[in-house]
């Protein structure tokens, strides 16, 4: 009956909830909607430390990589750029390196009984409401029922009581057992209604904005706030069964890839510690996308675009499957997210073809580069990045760690 | 509950020969165009059974699929459905066949036409003591548009549907998979499959609602009738108000399909989330459809074995009529993750736990009968009683469910799976099974072996328990339902299921075998073979009853308890 973060600072009464106050605990429910739950923006403003994650020093004497050559298939010996040019490939290696999965964290465990490991505020206050107070109640319940069955078995049978009584009614007994589940329901209805609005709590206005658009059968996401790139995620195939996207390689033939089914060539990239807005919508039919350690499931429909916050607590790959049946492939369209440090997503950006920091792509890799990276440093927004917008994707070179860092948006 | 005043009412001694030769017509004018509640009843069970077998079957192709992670069957399954050289596409396609069709047939074909076309044919006009239903020819036209119907799906699965044959939508048909997504007649015969079934329903529940309003016994109130025929009443209330949504919503699918309107198609001004709510609105009575009717049965059995009346009589019944009102406002709970709005899903969590009280009365009472009474443990009760506990798991997961917050995590997973097969396949199914023992004689005029009842019941408890409970660890564990396919990590319990599901089909075997054991050799039943306990009115005539009963209408008793 633990939760796991401060993050929830507005839910904190709640927690303490026991049966016998449910009236108290209706006022408080009341409140909590009528507060603009002020608390959950606090507890999930993001880091504001992220310069102190280092970023993989750049290559060398990397030479001005253009765009195409971003996708060109030699890349960290990873086969998934051999894939056809409508899916973009991971960019080279020294600005962003693709993450391995802890096993056990953001998939299911063998054999497992219970929740994910949740790694999301939400998803820490779900598994407490469902652990801590849904489970324990149902299985009370359904052991109080049991027991009363074999204790009618026992003691009422022919044998044991050959007369049976005539009583069909006692009102007090009636009365009570109406209205018992009553009040354990508004028990159950307090934290419930208070993680709901949790869960339609809008992002902050600067927070950045991600579209997952669910295809029959795979998923593209768009980086509007990154100079609108967009990333092409299919499952990996499964060794020893026919191909289910051709052209994408195998699982298991790159280091950082995690289980199959679950893992996709092109992962979702997203910064850790921050509100993310997460727009979901569907190009052809109804999908849905729905990560089970980061508590978020939202269909994609076409024709509209549904938005939620998604808010990681720690880096890492969180893997989750479309939710919504959506063809013959509807068992093959994994979602893998890979949530990095806001510094080393930034070198991820600016490694998409077209991908951009504050509405700066990478700086040129000139002898100034240095200059630049300074002046973005220093002042945030300089003349000279102003300038590099004007020839967007012009140029891509890994970007220098402190430029990185001070690009990070102030949400 | 009723009692009869036995000196007011005699049973139809004089043509008591049911079986006499002038005394029903010959065998296709009495199947085929028959009008007497009985037979039309039991036309409705084996129909049932027949579809039952084969909706199991195709959920035996489903565990054998699901045994291992990967695609072994589905290429030879796709083989004997017709596809001469499956792709891999159209093997995967045939998954969603097989859901689909496993849905549409339990729901539709196996549980609707048990509950209300086959014990509610047989048994509401002999509880209220009424000589047949009110419109014994529209009651034929139910039963045959409901084979139509059935016929019509099966078709469905032999013809082109989009990747490969048949109707792969899921039973709930949603727009746009079932329109743009499916090209090919498959989905359309599919529909139409539900428009033929859903028509005979509606038919069926008008002759319900006015049998039970107009062919009363005298002196038998609605406040004196047994539990099971208030269940049909209520039952056939939330057909007839949800089945003309469903006709609407899925006619609007054909005309979206097949003559370029846009309904569910936001490219021309409609909204595939408009479909969701026509259906649930639909689909949520649907669920009550579905078990009122076992809950009528069980607090029949209950009191019968227990030798006492029903407990809280009135709170049963109106707690029926409790469940049917709430069941039409919590639609939307089936919808958490379609982007519906914080107060839509704050309202309907509320709303659709407010559904607990009057199931948890309906438990209680069920206890409370039971307490004080002089239990015998027949073959129905041991049913009930396990029909008991299997609902109260299957209701405590709903009150988790019911939660919005909660299923941003259990939504479309196997947690939903395993809650709704406890409440459907363990829940009405066992009531199906208790009522069928409970009345197996009296229908047949023969004995099952009460031995081989308990047996199936043994068996048939662990294997679906086997089958269904590891399922909410599934959920718990984040696998999404209708997938053919699946991580490593989730083999363990899945292959578990599939030993669970061949220890269910043995169970029905026990069963099929029960059912020839008492039409080879089992004894003569007699009118009241159960005793005391049972003081309804079909205990009062012969077993199988005569096949016009009632001819002299039974007097009910002012005396009588309530």
């Amino acid at each position: 009956m633990t939760v796991g973060t401060d993050a929830h600072g507005g839910s904190a009464p709640a927690r303490d909830f026991a049966f016998g106050r449910a009236l108290k605990a209706i006022g408080l429910a009341l409140a909590l909607l009528a507060a603009p739950q002020a608390a959950f923006a606090a507890g999930h403003a993001p880091e504001t430390s992220a310069a102190s994650v280092t970023l993989p020093a750049p290559a060398t004497g990397a030479p001005a990589t253009s765009a195409i050559a971003a996708r060109a298939p030699d890349v960290a010996g990873n086969p998934a750029s051999a894939t056809p040019g409508d899916k973009l490939a991971p960019a080279p290696a020294g600005s962003y390196t693709r993450m391995k999965p802890t096993p056990g964290i953001g998939m299911p465990v063998d054999g497992g009984t219970g929740l994910q490991s949740q790694h999301s505020p939400l998803g820490e206050y779900g598994r407490w409401f469902h652990d801590g107070i849904l489970l324990p109640l149902i299985v009370i319940i359904t052991l109080f029922v049991l027991f009363l069955l074999i204790w009618v078995i026992a003691r009422y049978n022919r044998r044991a009581n050959p007369v049976p009584s005539r009583t069909s009614h006692n009102t007090l007994i009636e009365v009570v057992w109406t209205l018992l589940p009553v009040l354990l329901l508004v028990g159950i209805a307090v934290p419930s209604i208070d993680l709901l609005a949790k869960q339609y709590k809008p992002a902050p206005a600067k927070a950045l904005t991600i579209k997952a658009t669910g295809n029959q059968w795979f998923w593209t996401y768009t980086y509007p706030d990154n100079g609108g790139f967009e990333v092409t995620s299919y499952m990996l195939n499964l060794p020893g069964q026919p191909a289910i996207n051709t052209g994408v390689r195998e699982v298991g033939s790159d280091p950082s890839d995690g289980p199959a089914h679950l893992e996709v060539d092109n992962r979702i990239v997203v910064p850790v510690g921050e509100p993310i807005r997460m727009q979901i919508t569907g190009s052809d039919v109804i999908h849905s996308w729905a990560v089970p350690s980061l508590w978020f499931k939202l269909d994609g429909v076409p024709g509209r675009i549904n938005e939620k916050v998604l808010f990681i607590d720690r880096p890492g790959v969180y893997y989750g499957q479309c939710s919504e049946l959506c063809g013959a492939r509807h068992g093959y369209m994994p979602i893998a997210v890979e949530a990095l440090p806001r510094a080393q997503f930034n070198a991820w950006v600016l490694s998409q073809q077209g991908g951009v920091i504050d509405g700066k792509p990478k700086p040129a890799p000139t002898g100034a580069e240095a200059a630049v990276a300074a002046a973005v440093a220093a002042s945030g927004t300089p003349a000279a990045a102003d300038a590099a917008t004007a020839q967007p994707a012009a140029a891509i070179s890994p970007p220098a760690p402190a430029a990185s860092a001070s690009a990070k948006p102030a949400a | 509950m009723a009692t009869l005043a036995p000196e007011s009412f005699q049973a139809h001694e004089e043509h008591g020969h049911a079986d006499h030769a002038h005394d029903h017509p010959a065998f296709f004018a009495r199947w085929f165009m028959s009008t007497n509640h009985k037979d039309i009843g039991t036309l409705y069970l084996i129909f049932a059974i027949c579809a039952g077998l084969i909706g199991g079957a195709i959920s035996g192709l489903m565990r054998m699929e699901l045994a291992a992670p990967g695609i072994q069957y589905l290429g030879t399954f796709a083989r004997w459905f017709g596809e001469a050289n499956p792709s891999f596409d159209q093997s995967l396609h045939l998954w969603n066949v097989l859901i689909t069709a496993h849905g549409m047939i339990m729901v539709f074909f196996v549980v609707m036409p048990a509950m209300i076309g086959g014990f509610g044919n047989w048994f509401v006009p002999l509880m209220i003591g009424a000589p047949d239903m009110a419109f014994p020819r529209m009651n034929n036209i139910s039963f045959w548009l409901t084979v139509a119907g059935f016929c019509s799906l099966m078709t469905s699965t032999f013809v082109p549907g989009g990747t490969g044959n048949g109707a792969g939508t899921g039973w709930t048909v949603y727009a746009p998979l079932s329109t743009s997504g499916s090209p090919g007649p498959a989905v359309d015969f599919a529909i139409f499959s539900l428009h033929l079934a859903g028509a005979g329903s509606i038919m069926g529940a008008i002759n319900f609602i006015t049998t039970i309003f107009n062919m009363r016994a005298p002196g038998m109130t609605l406040h004196k009738m047994p539990l099971f025929v208030w269940s049909m009443l209520v039952t056939a209330f939330l057909l007839l108000l949800a089945l003309p949504v469903l006709a609407a919503a899925i006619t609007m699918l054909i005309t979206d399909r097949n003559f370029g309107t846009t309904f569910f198609d936001a490219t021309g001004g409609g909204d595939p989330v408009l479909y969701q709510h026509l259906f649930w609105f639909f689909g949520h009575p649907e669920v009550y459809i579905m078990i009122l009717p076992g809950f009528g049965m069980i607090s029949q059995i209950i009191s019968t074995f227990s030798k006492k009346p029903v407990f809280g009589y009135l709170g049963m019944a109106y707690a029926m009529v409790a469940i049917g009102v709430v069941g039409f406002i919590v639609w939307a709970h089936h919808m958490y993750t379609t982007g519906l709005s914080v107060n839509t899903k704050m309202y309907f969590t509320a709303a659709t736990m407010v559904i607990a009280v009057p199931t948890g009365i309906k438990i209680f009472s069920w206890i409370a009968t039971m307490w004080g009474g002089a239990l015998e443990f027949a073959s129905p009760m041991i049913w009930a009683i396990g029909f008991i506990f299997l609902f109260t798991v299957g209701g405590v997961t709903g009150v988790v469910l019911a939660n919005g917050g909660i299923d941003d995590y259990m939504q479309d997973t196997y947690y939903v799976v395993g809650h709704f097969h406890y409440v459907l396949s363990l829940g009405a199914v066992t009531s199906l099974f208790a009522g069928f023992y409970y009345w197996f004689p009296k229908m047949s005029g023969r004995w099952h072996s009460e031995f081989l009842a308990k047996l199936h019941f043994l068996v048939f408890f662990v294997g679906v328990n086997m089958i269904f409970f590891p399922m909410h660890f599934l959920g718990l564990q984040g696998m999404p339902r209708r997938y053919p396919d699946y991580a490593e990590a989730y083999t363990y319990w899945n292959h578990f299921e599939t030993v669970g599901y061949m220890v269910m089909a043995a169970s029905i075997g026990i069963w099929l075998v029960n059912i020839a054991y008492a039409f080879a050799v089992g004894k003569h039943a007699e009118g009241n073979y159960w005793g005391e306990g049972a003081t309804t009115l079909e205990w009062t005539l012969s077993s199988p009853p005569p096949f016009h009963q009632f001819e002299t209408l039974p007097v009910i008793d002012d005396g009588a308890h309530h």
